[in-house]
């Protein structure tokens, strides 16, 4: 089969199995847009920006495992991509992004269009190439796709000069059936040895913790991190991004720690004297002060990237290796173990995180006549049963999600964790509802958020992806609000838009359905009458309370034991 | 500490931005650094001279790891090695400090490479200490110009860095 180059990366995608290629064109790219017109297997979503579609292929590979693929033009696409690039890359999301460049000839002579995206990227991805010559191309996606996907995820760029594609130019295509690279082998197996100290650490441990992270989801080792749990009986926490690999509504669960964690598992971990994080990073929304992060702890830390261990925190066993293998190879131990467990030091542990559990400290005011985000997070939890997909922007409103919508699976919850971009959510929606059509797809945002990626309404409207979007409205960069009340004696600068548009007759003018809800009885049936209409994207605007704070809150520099609370006349303990 | 990382890495475009950007990326201090084509002109070796607490160390050399045109590193610190830096010290002479000028420089094993009616090329290697001692004995009036190439160096032994 004689390919032009255009040809040979859409013939790749065809061979990568790739379902959606999220796009928008432009002169780099021409060649390889006519050869998307000429075939039916990949296709093609148009977004109205560049970002969106990064967003949106990130969110496919989130909610599905499998690798997002997008295509933008040299110059301004290419530029356009970048905080979509960026997200992808903090939070370790398989993807390969083809960005069209200049042709050969002319790089380097700042021609039209022409921008460095290779060096613009090499910060932020995992790997970046650039394809010169079209002898290198097929193998080169083949090396894109390998690259992302293995080991600890992450984006890869391949710029394509427009020449390589060049329509005229035909060349015999093989796409590798695989490809193996000297310089990069990652680790599967952990080391036997470290694993054995893990597991004696684990059985003699007294106030023991599970601090599970996002590598468990991107690692697909939630059946394990389950079977682990339930065989030690040990609490359970996650981070933000580990949410749903371990099931929310376990008894085990005791919430998410960090910075808006439940008191319950931030001071678990602080008093607990053997912890074991699982594909976490010790981030620093997750440690808060460094010298008094879990001042009794032995940490046992496995990560499939060596870089991530002891980088802020000195642990004391390290286990590189892939999550499922990690733990399978501990399961064994553990069951083959003769080591008798201190049972009563573990009961006295759990009635003393069940102590702490009792404080509710997510409890709010439930008798407001105004709209608590809370409530509707909750009542979305309800109308979905728990079984949505749940999108996010970056805000308070992404707190509650993830206090308020307990997820039992994983892959239901996504967001821009370690970038925090604001903008990410109505585009993921988006990308996720085309990857699970059957399921309900909600997207939960803020009056500041959803206005950076709003056009996507647009793409929506053209792909018929009914998601819906809840806008938990408080009419403040809510977060923003929050930090200068509690730091710079409420002086809220610039945290406030003078202008919000009328998100209804926005949706109407996209072709959606736009709902305004104001009062708390309203929030429920509301709800039902969206997830009712299946066909439709129904926007939600709900206004919120405007002084709703997030609680708990470490604050910047404290630690685990120094959290804020809600005062006790802020919410009514049920 | 001073730590002195040898790379084998991909001699791909851009390889050389790879490290160097990791190194400003995250804060890294480069003393030094040298690169070129190795014997197998698909490599190249880098030497890089940095410093830092123990755990910055580790971290670095994980890093670099990290980096997928990465095929190999040591730091040469961690085992006994043998180091080098070349030199080239173009200095002022005159009749009077012609001799003198000569005599310093065997006495440093140094080289003559360029002559002219007022001054000297000369090229010298040893390790870094070496150098510095000899741009030290030298006039401060009469040095011209002082070019280093960063020290390189290898571990002893008949194990060595390569693929
Ligand atoms: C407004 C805001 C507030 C936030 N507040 C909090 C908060 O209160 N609490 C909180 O936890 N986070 C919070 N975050 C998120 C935070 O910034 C980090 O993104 C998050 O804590 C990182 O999660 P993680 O440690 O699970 O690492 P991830 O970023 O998910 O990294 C995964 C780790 O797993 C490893 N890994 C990947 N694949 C595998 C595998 N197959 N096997 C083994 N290991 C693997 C990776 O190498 C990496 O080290 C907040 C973010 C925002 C925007
Ligand atoms: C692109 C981008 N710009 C700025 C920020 C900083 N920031 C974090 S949260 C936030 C306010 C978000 O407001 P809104 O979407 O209304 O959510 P709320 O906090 O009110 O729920 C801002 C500005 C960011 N995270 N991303
Ligand atoms: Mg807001």
């Amino acid at each position: 089969m004689e390919l032009s180059g255009g040809e040979i990366v859409v013939q790749s995608l065809i061979d990568e199995e790739v379902e959606f290629l999220f796009g928008y064109p432009g002169g780099a790219v021409l060649h390889l847009y006519d050869a998307i017109f000429h075939q039916q297997q990949v296709k093609h979503i148009l977004v109205r920006h560049e970002q969106g579609a990064v967003h949106a292929a990130d969110a496919y590979a989130r909610s599905t495992g499998k690798p997002g693929v997008v295509l933008v033009t040299s110059g301004p696409g290419a530029t356009n991509a970048v905080t979509g690039i960026a997200t992808a890359h903090l939070d370790s999301i398989p993807m390969v992004i083809i960005s069209g460049q200049v042709g050969t000839p002319v790089i380097g002579t700042d021609a039209f269009q022409e921008v460095d995206m290779v060096g613009i990227t090499r910060p932020c991805v995992k790997h970046n190439f650039l394809v010169k010559n079209i002898a290198d191309l097929a193998e080169t996606m083949k090396k894109a796709f390998y690259v992302a996907t293995t080991g600890r995820p992450g984006p890869v760029v391949v710029d394509v000069p427009k020449d390589v594609t060049d329509p005229s130019i035909k060349i015999p295509y093989v796409y590798p059936e695989e490809v193996v690279m000297r310089s990069y082998n990652p680790i599967i197996k952990g080391h036997s040895g470290q694993i054995k100290k893990a597991v004696d650490l684990l059985l003699n441990a007294k106030r023991p913790m599970i601090y599970s992270g996002g590598g468990v989801v991107l690692g697909e080792g939630s059946a394990e991190l389950i079977e682990f749990s339930k065989l030690l009986e040990f609490p359970v926490t996650s981070t933000l991004m580990g949410l749903g690999a371990y099931p929310a509504t376990d008894e085990q669960f005791v919430g998410m720690l960090g910075m808006h964690g439940t008191y319950e598992a931030n001071m678990s971990m602080h008093e607990s004297d053997v912890i074991i994080a699982i594909g976490a990073r010790f981030d620093d929304r997750v440690t808060g002060k460094l010298e008094e992060f879990c001042p009794y702890a032995k940490f046992i830390h496995i990560d499939i990237d060596p870089s991530s261990i002891s980088k802020t925190i000195q642990v004391d066993v390290p286990i590189v290796g892939q999550v499922t293998e990690v733990l399978r190879e501990m399961i064994v131990l553990i069951k083959s173990s003769n080591i008798v467990m201190d049972q009563k030091a573990l009961e006295a542990w759990w009635s003393q995180v069940n102590k702490w559990r009792d404080l509710h400290c997510l409890e709010y005011d439930r008798n407001s006549d105004i709209i608590k985000p809370q409530h509707v997070v909750e009542q979305l939890y309800e109308v979905t049963n728990g079984e949505a997909y749940i999108t996010s922007d970056v805000g308070q409103h992404q707190m509650f999600a993830a206090q308020f919508y307990h997820f039992d699976k994983p892959r239901r919850w996504i967001n821009s964790g370690g970038l925090g971009t604001m903008g990410f959510g109505l585009p993921a929606a988006l990308g996720v509802k085309l990857a699970h059509p059957d399921s309900d797809v909600a997207c939960i945002t803020g009056e500041a958020s959803i206005q950076m990626c709003i056009q996507e309404l647009a793409t929506a409207t053209q792909y018929r992806t009914p998601v819906k979007v809840i806008n938990l409205n408080n009419r403040y960069m809510g977060m923003v609000r929050q930090w200068q009340e509690f730091s710079y004696e409420s002086r809220y600068s610039e945290s406030y838009m003078d202008t919000i548009p009328d998100f209804v007759k926005l949706a109407e003018a996209y072709g959606h359905v736009g709902m305004q809800i104001e009062k708390p009885a309203d929030v429920r049936p509301a709800l039902e009458e969206a997830f009712a209409m299946k066909e439709r994207l129904v926007f939600m605007d709900f206004l919120t309370d405007r002084t709703e704070n997030v609680f708990p809150m470490i604050e910047a520099g404290k630690s685990h034991h120094d959290m804020k609370l809600r005062s006790p006349s802020d919410k009514e303990l049920s | 500490m001073r730590h002195i990382i040898s790379i084998l890495i991909e001699n791909e475009a851009g390889a050389l931005s790879r490290v160097a950007g990791l190194f400003s990326a995250r804060g890294y201090n480069i003393e030094s650094l040298t690169v070129a084509p190795t014997e197998d002109e698909t490599l190249s070796r880098m030497t890089v001279v940095t410093g830092g607490s123990d755990r910055v160390i580790e971290q670095i050399t994980k890093q670099l790891n990290k980096l997928i045109d990465v095929v190999k590193l040591i730091d040469l610190v961690e085992s006994t090695h043998v180091e080098r830096e070349l030199m080239m010290v173009k200095v002022k002479t005159s009749n009077e400090t012609r001799e003198e000028v000569k005599r310093l420089s065997d006495i440093f094993r140094g080289k003559i490479i360029d002559v002219t009616s007022a001054s000297y090329v000369i090229e010298m290697t040893g390790v870094s200490d070496k150098l510095d001692a000899f741009v030290a004995a030298l006039d401060d009036e009469s040095v011209i110009e002082v070019l280093r190439s960063g020290p390189m160096g290898m571990s002893r032994g008949e194990k060595g860095l390569h693929l």
